[in-house]
């Protein structure tokens, strides 16, 4: 440890052939820092991707086999209405989720950072969604969204007659309320993010902006915002993760249904992988699925890498 | 940040406070639902909820559910609640999420401070392997774990939570650690200080929100994985969220929405602590920052 | 004195088995019975296994009919390390023990006479290349009515006995002001439904030609379609909020006399017995419209790994003869509302609905009315199974999707994924 830190003395390549051992350390310990995460990755992500994309051109049903039949069950998973139904439900849940979750996360973490009265316990209450598992909470949920039971018949009950709110019984709207419950569970977690964030910024580029006469709406808009940028980043990846994963929330609310109309990929993955043991489409699935994040993610990551070597 | 700002701009008015403390506490409400009906329902005799008073105030109020899910539900052959289940995700949370987070902070540090030629696109790999479906992983690790031996043991679960972890926990503190200057490293540089000394004296003490961000993330994940738990765990050494899903998932047995509410709300708690015992450190990281300006 | 061997040949086995097996042996038995009837009717046979010295190492878990159970089966088989005993149910079996992994346990089957305490239908099930390699545990019913006798008397109409009875005696119901059907809005709770109704109407040859052979023509026929109206036709007795429900739930609307019939298997009758319900009383049990002669099966078993160590194949043996033996089966299915899967047991503490159960069984078996269920996997792959679910859940949802459509879709996805 001592030893390290005198080397550190200077930058390494300048000093590398003088210091020799040490420098040598020096320069690669950041990268032996990285080695076992480095490994970890090659072999327990894209080791088992590439397995997947094996798997997806092979018949295996029962357990994993290897008679290739080459794209065959990307045709059929083309072919498969539920397939398509499944794609179409995360495109309408995921960007509903992600962005209502952004906006409700940043609105309450800046309401919530202006010095307010049981901030502790307000917070505990955003937050206390993702402690709870959702084998149970979707229980909840279903009731409150049933119309027979809750949210519809209480209002009703209250008089209000003409009251409707039956979207967990209608094929076309029963997506929206998975949105609801997944933005329930998910944003406090966001906002917690920005609140870390937002105790992150340096204080002294506001109170100089404040001198400068800057107002406190001006002041989020310009400077506080826009240095979030990174606290963004993380959230939009962790949002889209959850939306893509999203599996116990579809099982524990509607199952599915009514009919398959609220299936998400996750769910026909690990029905046809499992369920019904069909692992070669169940594999293709993922990888389109993977597939899908790789077009929306890279353009994103791209910029987002390139954006912060610059600055 | 914001108590100069607060102070300095007394014309934000007690009108906008209210308005604000309204719209927290709207908030608040919405995300309180769930629970009241959770909690009224775990007060609830089963005849109450088989007449179909599923959203409504309770007849009468029995704690039985919340004795019975915590010591003489079934989870199995075994009618002895969810208690002994506690030890069992403890054991697997603690390891996992400290080595997941401190080896996520390294990370962090190095991917911003000690940028190499192609650190850039490894950290993108890495981001963009989080986003494999778990289910897809299934079957492959099995395999790995079986051949490492680690196969149906505690420490081949709190393995895999550490590898699927990782990717996020690194993103935190990388993020984190992307806003504070390098000037600051490159100072103490100057000073003496070497890789692991600039990382313990000079990053770790500023990370206090962020390592609350993290922990709350990799609690909430880990105590709440259901799929690697009931996969790589085993019998005896099964997580909590087994033991729940065994409670209540039951496909043709009678099922008791009270004692399912009460277990879940139990399982729920120790999460929720670290929700409110973290929580603190948020504030201090307040102080942190203005340390650090 | 038949009766009295009988009822000593097991105690006798037993006591030879227990010689035998002086050394203890441990099982690790993957299931997913886990709720109070249920765990307490497993501890019954973890009670028999640890008397005769052996270990019981418990590995529950539950979830939608043991899907849960099926994906970690999956990874402990692939990870070298499967458990000793596992639930597994109908056709999965053969592709088990297609791979190999399943032991032989003719000798057991043999010591126990198993070949005549069960019905052909079972014991093929049971059986991979004429082997046994699963043992089975009981008999669920699934072609049920349950009827709340109140409602009808105040609607002043019969309980339906066939499917053209039935909106007669619905309309009525609906009339009066109750909700004719109680049903919950889930894949397998829609497909129960429908093969309810396809047996009932089709007749045991034609369900067999379409379930369980798959036959295109059967598929595709006149019938067929009618079969699809009839199942749309329900939609209109069922109440708008039935989707995504609980089956327990639609059952305790039976019990509470909002709705007055629904078709579910036998497991309904412990929701009954739970709210303290007497049958015949508060209740009716009656088989599904149209299928009074028939009786659907859907059977638990066990399927036991093969093992390397010598003591655990004991245990293992031991808790394949326990499981058929009259005591178990007896205090497991009193407990779970389903019927003993050998015959010829005592009937004096089932009820009534178990009587007429096993009656059931017993004269369906000689004329063949005994017909594997669709709906619970007995009586195709799980992969053909998901595509029927997927088109029946679907049309009956989708309002403009017309019969002629679903059976031709039918037709298809089966036909994909054969």
């Amino acid at each position: 440890m001592r030893a390290i830190s005198m080397g550190a003395h200077d930058r390494p390549e300048a000093t590398a052939k003088a210091k020799g051992g040490l420098a040598w350390l020096e320069r690669w310990l950041p990268k032996m820092v990285l080695a076992p995460t480095f490994v970890m990755m090659l072999v327990f992500i894209y080791g088992y991707i590439i397995w997947t994309a094996v798997l997806s051109m092979t018949n295996s049903r029962f357990l994993p086999s290897y008679d290739f039949v080459g794209l065959l069950q990307f045709e059929k998973l083309f072919e498969n209405d539920r397939w398509l139904v499944a794609c179409t439900n995360l495109g309408i849940f995921g960007g509903l989720f992600i962005l209502v979750c952004l906006v409700l996360g940043v609105t309450l973490a800046i309401l919530l950072d202006q010095k307010i009265r049981q901030e502790g316990a307000i917070r505990t209450v955003y937050l206390y969604p993702m402690a709870l598992s959702f084998i149970v909470t979707g229980t909840a949920w279903k009731w409150m969204l049933n119309p027979g039971l809750g949210l519809e018949k209480v209002v009703r009950d209250l008089g209000f007659e003409s009251f409707s709110f039956d979207w967990i019984v209608d094929p076309n709207m029963a997506i929206y309320t998975l949105v609801i419950a997944a933005v329930w569970q998910s944003s406090g977690f966001v906002m917690a993010m920005f609140l870390a964030g937002l105790r992150g910024i340096d204080n002294s580029i506001i109170q100089a902006a404040q001198i400068d006469g800057a107002t406190l709406p001006k002041i989020y808009r310009r400077i506080i915002l826009p240095s979030l940028r990174p606290v963004f980043f993380s959230a939009f990846i962790i949002l889209s993760h959850i939306a893509i994963k999203s599996f116990d929330l579809v099982a524990a609310m509607t199952g599915g249904g009514p009919g398959y109309s609220t299936d998400l990929p996750a769910t026909f993955m690990y029905a046809h992988s499992f369920t019904r043991s069909q692992i070669g489409l169940g594999a293709a699935s993922a990888m389109l699925m993977l597939g899908g994040v790789l077009a929306i993610l890279i353009p994103y990551l791209y910029s987002e890498l390139r954006g912060s070597r610059n600055g | 940040m914001v108590n100069q700002t607060a102070q300095s701009s007394m014309n934000w008015s007690r009108i906008n406070r209210g308005l604000i403390y309204a719209v927290l506490l709207t908030a608040a409400l919405f995300y309180l639902l769930p629970l009241v009906v959770m909690v009224l329902t775990s007060f609830k005799t089963m005849d109450d909820i088989r007449s179909g008073n599923l959203i409504s105030w309770p007849t009468e109020f029995v704690f039985d559910a919340w004795s019975k899910a915590w010591s003489t539900a079934c989870t199995g052959v075994r009618c002895e609640g969810v208690e002994g289940y506690f030890w069992n995700s403890v054991q697997i949370v603690v390891p996992a999420v400290l080595i997941s987070t401190f080896l996520g902070a390294l990370n962090g540090y190095v991917f911003t401070k000690w940028k190499f030629r192609g650190s850039e696109l490894l950290f993108g790999l890495l981001l963009f392997g989080c986003f494999i479906p778990f289910q897809v992983v299934l079957l492959p690790m099995a395999q790995t774990l079986g051949l490492l031996g680690l196969a149906n043991t505690t420490a081949g679960l709190v393995f895999v939570h550490i590898v699927y972890g990782m990717a996020f926990t690194t993103l935190f503190f990388r993020n984190f650690y992307i806003n504070i200057p390098g000037e600051l490293v490159k100072a103490a540089q100057l000073d003496g200080a070497g890789f692991f000394t600039i990382f313990w004296r000079i990053l770790l003490p500023i990370s206090g929100p962020i390592i609350v961000v993290t922990i709350i993330w990799q609690t909430t994940q880990i105590w709440n994985d259901f799929l690697f738990g009931v996969v790589y765990g085993s019998g005896d050494t099964q997580p909590i969220t087994v033991a729940l899903n065994n409670l209540v998932n039951t496909s043709t047995g009678v099922k008791e929405y009270n004692v399912h509410m009460a277990a879940a709300i139990i399982a729920g708690l120790p999460t929720l602590l670290v929700y409110v015992l973290a929580g603190k450190y948020f504030v201090r990281g307040l102080t942190a920052g203005s340390v650090k300006g | 004195m038949k009766r009295i061997k009988k009822a000593l040949a097991p105690i006798v086995l037993s006591g030879i088995a227990a010689a035998t097996s002086a050394q203890a042996g441990e099982v690790e038995v993957l299931h997913w019975w886990t709720s109070g009837g249920e765990a307490a009717s497993v501890a019954v046979l973890k009670g028999l296994l640890e008397k005769e010295g052996h270990t019981w190492k418990d590995f529950a878990v539950a979830g939608g009919g043991g899907e849960s159970a099926m994906t970690v089966l999956k990874s402990r088989a692939v990870s070298g390390n499967p458990p000793a005993a596992a639930q597994i149910k109908g056709l999965d079996i053969q592709e088990w023990a297609n791979l190999g992994l399943l032991a032989n346990l003719d000798s057991v089957a043999k010591a126990g006479n198993w070949d005549k305490l069960l019905p052909d239908v079972v014991s093929n099930v049971m059986k991979y290349e004429n082997h046994y390699v699963a043992v089975p545990v009981n008999v669920h019913r699934v072609n049920w009515l349950w009827a709340n006798p109140d409602v009808f008397r105040k609607a002043g109409v019969g309980i339906p006995t066939t499917w053209e009875e039935f909106p007669a005696a619905a309309d009525a119901i609906q009339k009066a002001g109750f909700i004719p059907l109680a049903h919950g809005g889930q894949a397998w709770q829609d497909a129960t439904l429908f093969e309810a109704i396809a047996l009932g109407m089709g007749g045991s040859e034609f369900y067999n030609k379409a379930f369980v052979k798959h036959d295109a023509d059967t598929l595709k026929s006149e019938k067929m379609v009618k079969i699809f109206e009839t199942f749309k036709s329900m939609r209109k007795y069922i109440d708008k909020d039935a989707a995504g429900r609980d089956w327990n739930i639609a059952t305790s609307m039976v019990i509470n006399g909002k709705a007055a019939m629904q078709v579910m298997g036998d497991w309904a009758k412990g929701e009954f017995t739970a709210a303290g319900k007497k049958p015949g009383v508060d209740y009716m049990c009656l088989p599904a419209p149209g299928t009074s002669g028939q009786f659907t099966f859907n059977i638990d078993s066990f399927a036991m790994f093969k093992l390397n160590n010598d003591d655990n194949v004991k245990a293992q043996n031991a808790m394949a003869r326990l499981i058929m033996e009259p005591t178990f089966q007896e205090t497991f299915n009193l407990n779970k509302g389903s019927i003993p899967v050998r015959s010829g047991m005592a009937r004096d503490k089932f009820d009534s609905c178990a009587e007429a159960s096993m009656d059931a069984f017993n004269a369906a078996a000689s004329t063949g009315d005994l017909v594997p269920s669709m709906a619970h996997g007995m009586s195709t792959t799980s992969y053909i199974q998901g595509a029927i679910y997927d088109v029946v859940t679907n049309f009956f949802n989708d309002d403009s999707q017309s019969a002629k459509e679903a059976v031709n879709k039918l037709a298809q996805a089966v036909k994909a994924a054969m």
